[in-house]
């Protein structure tokens, strides 16, 4: 199972565990697992379907861009750390469709 | 990868491909673009570091013969209150759209309100004072510590502390609240021997390069816009247009002409959109040149902070402890690098007990972007002197106090992830065994200080393809803007694995029409990244030819071998083929040749870097003269060792300039006093000695060759060496930066 | 419509004439009426050196020059360094030492320096930092530039 290091502002969630040993394929799969043990922990790191903005997801030390899609090995060690704001700039398929579209 | 492979091209200084286009003055940048019919931009900025707008009247503006046309934030789609997500951060769309044309408030001295095209920028210059806006002045906030205070005046009307994920409800100026914890700091500091805590302030400073921004729009009838400019980031610039404009991201093309420096300031929209709008109201293509003031006022310098760091330390030398409260200045809107700084603050070190707590807090100045390292100056600073601090009250040298403390791969940084394989402790040992280390320093007021620095690089995206011609040469498409040497270290990674000269692979910068997606050329990242990608094109490119030697031979592609720029057959090994010749049967054997590539890699290798620096203070009018300066850092592996001694030796001029002259001086009404290059006082040829680099090499390896980023972690250490160097002269310890010579001699005089 | 001065002068070997306005300086001129991009812009008050040119042998910041000054007079811009046989010795100098990484100062630098040589052909480190002093450099911290320069100084034909 892959290890989850709670991010300290979290710990109140997780009765002050700094670590929890979670599974899942995916980090989606892994927050969703997280918040069944911990409620309203999914909340402080997802809005709707993207990761807060203030926050990137390291998995083994390596920041994913795929978010909640990016896939986690058995012994994968996952962080929460800041992300950084302005000039690491890329903006996700999710933004890439006309305004129009982006209504319906 | 061999850690002592040789190479025939890595590791050799050629001349860069750009070079004599640069040295002649053919090289075209940003403002040198010149097209038909066109018009030229000019910005009306705010006067006030804070007030709301009550009305604009453009209408004598519009009626100076001349004038074209002219915009305001009226003129850009509404913008909407949500954050759009880019890639490793994310950014409001409002607070994005507002930066770039005021919507209701003006929030720093020289945001921009309204803007004019007209047939020339004398003209247009002219038409600015013609355009009236009414102001309510509102009391301005500009320090970080009374903007966090209950009472002080709030910037934003909805702005509420956001802590991890959880709004608090409670308006503020503070945007965010981050933490990191490691173990328990407080049962650490119970058992140390000796505890140091100090607080540090540091002024805004400005990135400072050389060129100020410049954009070029065509917005053609057809709907399609072009932009000429000088970016970090092409990619990122089309990205970013594209929701503030309201129109989708494929009727934009972003042409990226050289760039005159960035550093990290040429990243985020500032006259992009303005010119766009223009454009688009006048027919004309629309230049919107800023001139040096507006750059100071209205661009993005790095956060004016205060810091407390709290550090213990056990009498055999183990640092136990360490605590550190961070407040940035995120200028106008939220969005200051305080993540980045918290991630490199105490990093260089095994502490068993950490806890920061870093806030983001917005003040009437310019929203503040990225600056080489982002962040991490301003915390290596606080906890670079207190590091050197208790090492003196223990008795120990610096660098063996360092030694004695050092993070090494497996250990865990203070926010979670462990290191991979990192060269911090090759550089203190490097530093302790350089002929600066060992020579001894003499004189009246002089004094040497050690600092180190870590800054962790990212990797993001990059895509490379590479087209054979017909003799053996090959042009290299790739996306990353050259800033420092880019094309070189990108074209010999290709040439290296291709088996050709250096000057046989031709690089060119492509635009966002004729390259794959890049990301910026920043954060260390474009000769890991895009070198990579360069190495994964050249290799397909080796496939594919040897697909064309195999049938040349009329044999299996698995029958042939590749080296040292020859093909071989497996089967008869007297019959080669050299990397040309299979070039010029091309046509012959299936028709053009293109390799390509696209890549976000991980392993990216963290930066550690210790500078020596030595320096005599004239104790009757505190200025500082630096007489000898060496920065050693672990350069992973150099590919072109000019172009690295260079990142290093321009990263620590730019600190030294942060620690002993640089700041924005503001008046009590949010006015910089001295936005000039006069008063902005920059490091000249006179105020330096020779800056020498000691380059320790330990690969990274996440790359082929062992590549680690290089470009900014040489501007984490200096403040504080500087500071150190200063007390061991002196005997006074510096808390405030730019330690200018009314600063130095007030300490001074202070001591007796 | 401003009126315009018709003014001439020679620009870097040739006998040339243009019109501007009494406002422009030579660096508006020579970038916006005549095309020569090569000088730039870098502050527009004289403080950077990024615009510097060859004005009757004495080196100037052409952005505090206006172009009506120029008439009768001879001015070097970096598009005259070169010659039809090749690159000057500085120009060469600074592409081996590296003494570039984003350009933007490279012009003036080298303008600055042709004058320096052409006054002392073999100056000292101390001579070389305090004449450049007036130009500004951001990214290379100036060690490369400073050893370019002293080492075009050693090269022979940097006396032509």
């Amino acid at each position: 199972m892959a290890v989850v290091w709670i991010p300290s502002l979290l710990q109140s969630l997780t009765s002050g565990e700094e670590k929890v040993s979670v599974r899942g394929a995916t980090v989606g799969e892994i927050i969703d697992n997280l918040e069944a043990r911990f409620p309203g922990v999914k909340d402080r790191l997802v809005n709707g379907t993207e990761i807060r903005p203030h926050i990137a997801v390291a998995i083994d030390g390596d920041v994913s861009p795929e978010g909640l899609e990016q896939d986690v090995q058995e012994s994968s060690e996952i962080h929460f750390i800041p992300a950084l704001s302005g000039g690491l700039a890329d903006v996700p398929r999710s933004v890439l469709v006309s305004p129009a579209a982006r209504q319906s | 990868m061999a850690e002592s492979a040789t190479y025939k091209v890595i590791g050799t200084r050629p001349i860069r491909h750009d070079g004599v286009d640069k040295v002649t003055g053919r090289a075209i940048y940003g403002a040198d673009v010149q097209m038909a019919g066109l018009l030229h931009g000019k910005v009306l900025r705010s006067p006030h570091a804070h007030a709301r707008i009550r009305s604009i009247d453009v209408s004598r503006a519009l009626a100076l013969p001349g004038v074209k046309a002219v915009v305001t934030s009226a003129d850009l789609p509404p913008a909407e209150d949500r954050t759009i997500q880019l890639g490793e951060g994310g950014v409001n769309l409002k607070y994005l759209s507002h930066n770039i044309l005021a919507g209701d408030k003006v929030l720093y001295k020289g945001h921009p309100i309204a803007a004019v095209a007209a047939t020339s920028p004398h003209l247009a210059e002219e038409a600015l004072a013609l355009i009236q806006v009414e102001y309510e002045v509102l009391p301005p906030v500009l320090d970080v510590r009374e903007a966090m205070q209950d009472d002080a005046p709030l910037l934003h009307d909805n702005l509420k502390t956001t802590s991890l994920g959880q709004d608090t409800d409670k308006q503020s100026n503070i945007a965010t609240h981050t933490q990191f914890k490691v173990g328990d700091v407080e049962k650490g500091f119970a058992k140390a021997d000796i505890v140091i805590e100090r607080e540090f302030t540091t002024a805004t400073v400005h990135q400072g390069y050389i060129e100020p921004h410049n954009a070029t729009a065509m917005w053609n009838p057809d709907g399609q816009l072009t932009i000429w400019e000088s970016t970090q980031g092409a990619f990122t610039v089309q990205r970013q247009l594209a929701p503030v404009l309201g129109i989708p991201v494929a009727q934009i093309r972003v042409i990226p002409a050289e760039i005159g420096g960035g550093f990290g300031g040429k990243i985020n929209l500032y006259l992009e959109p303005i010119a766009a709008v223009l454009s688009k109201k006048t027919g004309h293509p629309v230049k919107v040149l800023m001139n040096r003031a507006e750059v100071f006022e209205s661009t993005g310098p790095t956060p004016g902070s205060y810091i407390r760091v709290k550090m213990g330390a056990t009498k055999d030398g183990r640092l136990i402890a360490a605590q550190a409260y961070m407040a940035y200045e995120a200028g106008g809107y939220p969005g200051s690098p305080i993540g980045a700084g918290m991630m490199c603050i105490f990093t260089p070190y095994d502490i068993p007990n950490v806890l920061i707590d870093g806030f983001d807090v917005v003040v009437n100045k310019p929203k503040t972007a990225p600056y080489r390292a982002p962040g991490a100056t301003n915390a290596a600073f606080a906890a670079e002197t207190v590091v050197d601090e208790l090492g003196e009250k223990l008795g120990l040298d610096p660098l063996q106090f360092r030694l004695r403390n050092a993070a090494k791969e497996g250990m865990r940084r203070p926010d979670g992830p462990t290191h991979p394989r990192i060269g911090y402790l090759e550089t203190v040992q490097a530093a302790l065994n350089s002929d600066h280390y060992r020579t001894p320093l003499e004189g009246p007021n002089v004094g040497r200080g050690v600092a180190s620095g870590y800054w962790f690089n990212v990797g993001l995206q990059s895509s490379v393809s590479i087209n054979v011609n017909a003799d053996g040469s090959v042009t290299l498409v790739e996306g990353s803007t050259d800033i420092g040497g880019t094309r070189a270290s990108i074209a010999m990674q290709a040439a290296e694995v291709l088996g050709l000269k250096a000057e046989e692979v031709r690089p060119i910068v492509a635009d966002t029409a004729g390259v794959g997606y890049n990301d910026v050329t920043g954060g260390s990242r474009t000769t890991f990244a895009s070198g990579y990608a360069a190495i994964e094109a050249a290799h397909d490119v080796l496939r594919q030819m040897t697909e064309r030697a195999a049938r040349i031979w009329k044999i299996e592609p698995q029958d042939v071998s590749f080296g040292d720029g020859v093909f071989r057959n497996a089967k008869e090994p007297d019959q080669r083929l050299t990397f040309k010749d299979v070039a010029a049967q091309l046509g012959r054997t299936g028709g053009p040749l293109t390799g390509r590539a696209t890549v976000a890699p991980r392993g990216v290798g963290g930066a550690f870097a210790t500078h020596i620096v030595d320096l005599q203070v004239d104790p009757e009018t505190g200025k500082v003269t630096i007489l000898r300066y060496t920065a050693v850092q672990d350069v992973g592996k150099a590919i072109h060792p000019s172009y690295v001694e260079g990142q290093m030796q321009g990263g620590a001029v730019q600190g030294i300039g942060w620690a002993l002259n640089e700041e924005y001086f503001y008046t009590d009404k949010g006015v910089m006093a001295n936005a000039s290059f006069l008063d902005y006082r920059m490091p000249t040829s006179l105020d330096l000695p020779m800056i020498d680099t000691i380059l320790v090499e330990v690969p990274n390896p996440g790359h082929p060759f062992g590549v680690r980023g290089v470009g900014e972690v040489p501007i984490v250490p200096p403040v504080a060496a500087i500071a150190n160097a200063i007390y061991r002269a002196v005997g006074v310890r510096m808390c405030h930066s730019p330690m200018s010579p009314g600063l130095v001699m007030t300490e001074i005089l202070a001591k007796g | 419509m401003p009126t315009k001065v018709h003014v001439q002068m020679r620009l870097n070997g040739e006998e040339v004439d243009f019109l501007c306005e009494p406002r422009q300086s030579v660096l508006e001129v020579l970038r916006d009426v005549l095309g020569l991009t090569g000088s730039k812009e870098g502050c527009n008050n004289g403080n950077c050196g990024a615009c510097s040119v060859i004005l009757d042998g004495v080196l100037v910041n052409s952005c505090c020059v206006l172009g009506v000054e120029t008439s009768g007079r001879e001015v070097t811009t970096i598009e005259g360094i070169a010659s039809p046989d090749g690159l000057h010795p500085l120009q060469q100098k600074f592409l081996e030492h590296a003494a570039l990484q984003c350009g933007i100062c490279t012009p003036g630098f080298i303008v600055a320096a042709k004058a320096l040589l052409d006054k002392n052909p073999h100056p000292t480190e101390h001579q070389v930092r305090y004449w450049l002093a007036g130009n500004l450099c951001r990214c290379t911290g100036y060690d490369k530039i400073i050893r370019a320069v002293l080492d075009a100084a050693q090269t022979t034909e940097a006396k032509a």
